[in-house]
């Protein structure tokens, strides 16, 4: 686990003005970060955050502006060619081509990686039967559906036996039913010793699939650590999550705060957060102070909690 | 493992995947690259031009068939050129799309370019033999040296693809192509001595025409044809077009690194 597999230091990342009239941008302002190999590392963050500029350096599509990056102990600067071929890479978008089979997509990807057609014959149909899309090896992707066309490029980022796999959103955009099916491959590859590493902006992803993660916000990186260690350190072990009749949200929160000087309460445009060690006792204190919420509810904190604390925002707007 | 080579090596891995792609979409360009010019010579070199009369100053005491016939072979190499360079530099370069997916492999940005030049190059290629097939066929080269018109023509539509590429890589989206087919491929296929000789034009206009990189195709594939090209003139239309495809493609080389590794 202490192997380290890509480490950066002062990693900025500036895009020059797209116009006359623009001015240049910088999405990543300086960050440190250590990915150990065998784990599976998040960055989470809000849209903007600077994500995905973060792993495009890592990717070795997108040159750092400033600081150091090393991935697999080489300079992308340098080896891009050779880093890139023991990577995996799973873009937001698919990147499939929606003309050709299911089967094509990987002929064509494991040629870019110089394998025989032999070599990826074999592969494929493993990859396939793995991605549960072994019946549509023959079908035009653009009969797939969503959750089956990640699920394929997937399969299409493992066909070069990837040391480390990188996943941009992994299931952004798809059902309940196709994020989990999609979270049992992700576990499997982990436990198979593939390093994951992963952006999101979903809490209960980051808390299912990483061992680690960073907090980005702004192109920065705000806090570190496990998910539980980062609820520990940012959030109390439970919120009471309070409701109110409409205009009478102001006036509880005044009576709240008044009444309640140790707690944290966060105001959100819907409901008040009371971040507490027991929720029921707070909700208790709250009906002895004459509050009649429509609806109350006492859960245990999750990494969404750890962003406000840290942001005073929420991530998914 | 896998093992990264030479960069040829790269450039073929994306050119096998552009005959893949249009494997599954030849149907949408066959018509206007190969049947459209091969239309327009019948319709009018055959046609229309049997009531033009022959043996006029202008035409250099040839038919207008056989005027007509190289100049439309130029033409219709350059449309193919931008055709091959344009909707398709522009289609693969967006996110999701075919450019991105290659140069996050072993491929790097200039493979990518290398590759689909390549590709362009053969399809400019076929387009204009298929075109000196059906033109030898009426008989009109009476030269031997009509035998260098097939690479002439090549040239002609690689020297407009090369550049077009260069500016099409850089793009957001397709629009702005429609506009160059519309406001530059249209006047240049008109007035650059496809249909008619540019000696009818008043001088200035002349002169003019004589610095667009068409008439010089058209010029190169028509001397050859009708037998009475120049070393001078010849080897000054193969500069042009020559000097117009490397710097297109140096371009290019740097457009492709800027935009496909940002």
């Amino acid at each position: 686990m202490s192997d380290v597999i890509a480490q950066a230091t002062g990693l900025v990342k500036t895009y020059p003005p797209r116009d006359k009239r623009s001015t240049p941008f910088t999405a990543v302002n300086g960050i440190d970060f250590d990915l150990h190999r065998g784990e599976a590392f998040g960055f989470l963050g809000p849209n903007g955050a600077g994500k995905s500029s973060t792993m495009r350096m890592i990717a070795c599509v997108s040159p750092p502006t400033a600081g150091t990056l090393r991935v697999l102990g080489m300079d992308p600067a340098v080896d891009g060619r050779r880093i890139r071929a023991r990577l995996g890479v799973v873009p937001q978008d698919d990147a499939l081509d929606t003309e050709l089979s299911v089967r094509e997509n990987l002929l064509i990807y494991g040629r870019y990686f110089g394998l025989s057609t032999q070599h990826i014959d074999d592969q494929a149909t493993r990859l396939l039967d793995f991605a549960q899309l072994s019946e549509k090896a023959g079908e035009r992707v653009e009969a797939l559906s969503g959750g089956m066309r990640r699920r394929l490029t997937i399969a299409r980022s493992l066909i070069n036996e990837p040391e480390l796999l990188l996943l941009d959103e992994p299931t952004t955009g798809l059902d309940p039913q196709a994020r989990h099916v999609l979270w049992d491959r992700l576990f499997r590859l982990k436990q198979q010793g593939v390093t994951l590493v992963l952006t999101t902006h979903y809490m209960d992803e980051a808390e299912q699939l990483c061992d680690r993660l960073v907090v980005m916000d702004g192109g920065r990186i705000v806090a570190q650590g496990s998910p539980a260690a980062l609820i520990a350190a940012h959030a109390t072990r439970e919120v009471l999550e309070l409701r109110f009749g409409i205009g009478e949200q102001a006036a509880a929160l005044d009576k709240l705060r008044q009444a309640v000087a140790g707690d944290r309460i966060e105001e959100l445009p819907d409901r008040l957060l009371w971040y507490t060690a027991e929720g029921d006792a707070a909700l208790a204190a709250a009906h002895t102070l004459g509050l009649t919420p429509v609806t109350a509810l006492v859960r245990r904190s999750s990494l969404e909690d750890v962003f406000l604390a840290l942001t005073g925002r929420t991530l998914v707007d | 493992m896998p093992t990264t080579t030479a960069p040829p090596v790269m450039a073929l891995r994306f050119y096998r995947y552009c005959w893949l792609h249009y494997r599954r979409n030849w149907k949408g360009t066959i018509v206007i690259s190969v049947a459209n010019p091969l239309l327009f010579l019948i319709a009018i070199g055959a046609g229309l031009g049997t009531l033009v009369g022959s043996d006029l100053a202008a035409l250099g005491g040839v038919s207008y068939l056989a005027f007509f016939a190289p100049g439309m072979l130029a033409a219709a190499s350059m449309q193919n050129g931008m055709i091959e360079s344009a909707f398709p530099v522009s289609y693969h370069r967006m996110p999701g799309r075919a450019y991105p997916v290659a140069v996050a492999t072993p491929l790097e940005p200039v493979d990518v370019l290398n590759g689909h030049a390549l590709f362009m190059a053969v399809k400019v290629a076929i387009g204009a033999a298929s075109f000196c097939a059906v033109m030898f066929a009426f008989g009109v080269a009476t030269s031997p040296l009509a035998a260098l018109v097939l690479p002439a023509a090549a040239l002609t539509g690689f020297a407009f693809a090369m550049p077009v590429t260069a500016w099409a890589v850089t793009l957001p989206d397709v629009r702005p192509v429609q506009t160059l087919f519309k406001w530059v491929v249209m006047p240049l296929y008109l007035f650059s001595g496809t249909f008619f000789a540019t000696t009818q034009l008043p001088e200035a206009a002349q002169h003019l025409v004589a610095l667009t990189p068409l008439w010089h195709g058209v010029e190169l594939c028509r001397t050859l044809t009708l037998g009475t090209a120049t070393w001078a003139g010849s080897l000054t239309h193969t500069a042009y077009l020559s000097a117009m495809a490397l710097a297109g493609y140096l371009i290019a080389r740097r457009n492709f690194r800027r935009h496909l590794h940002p």
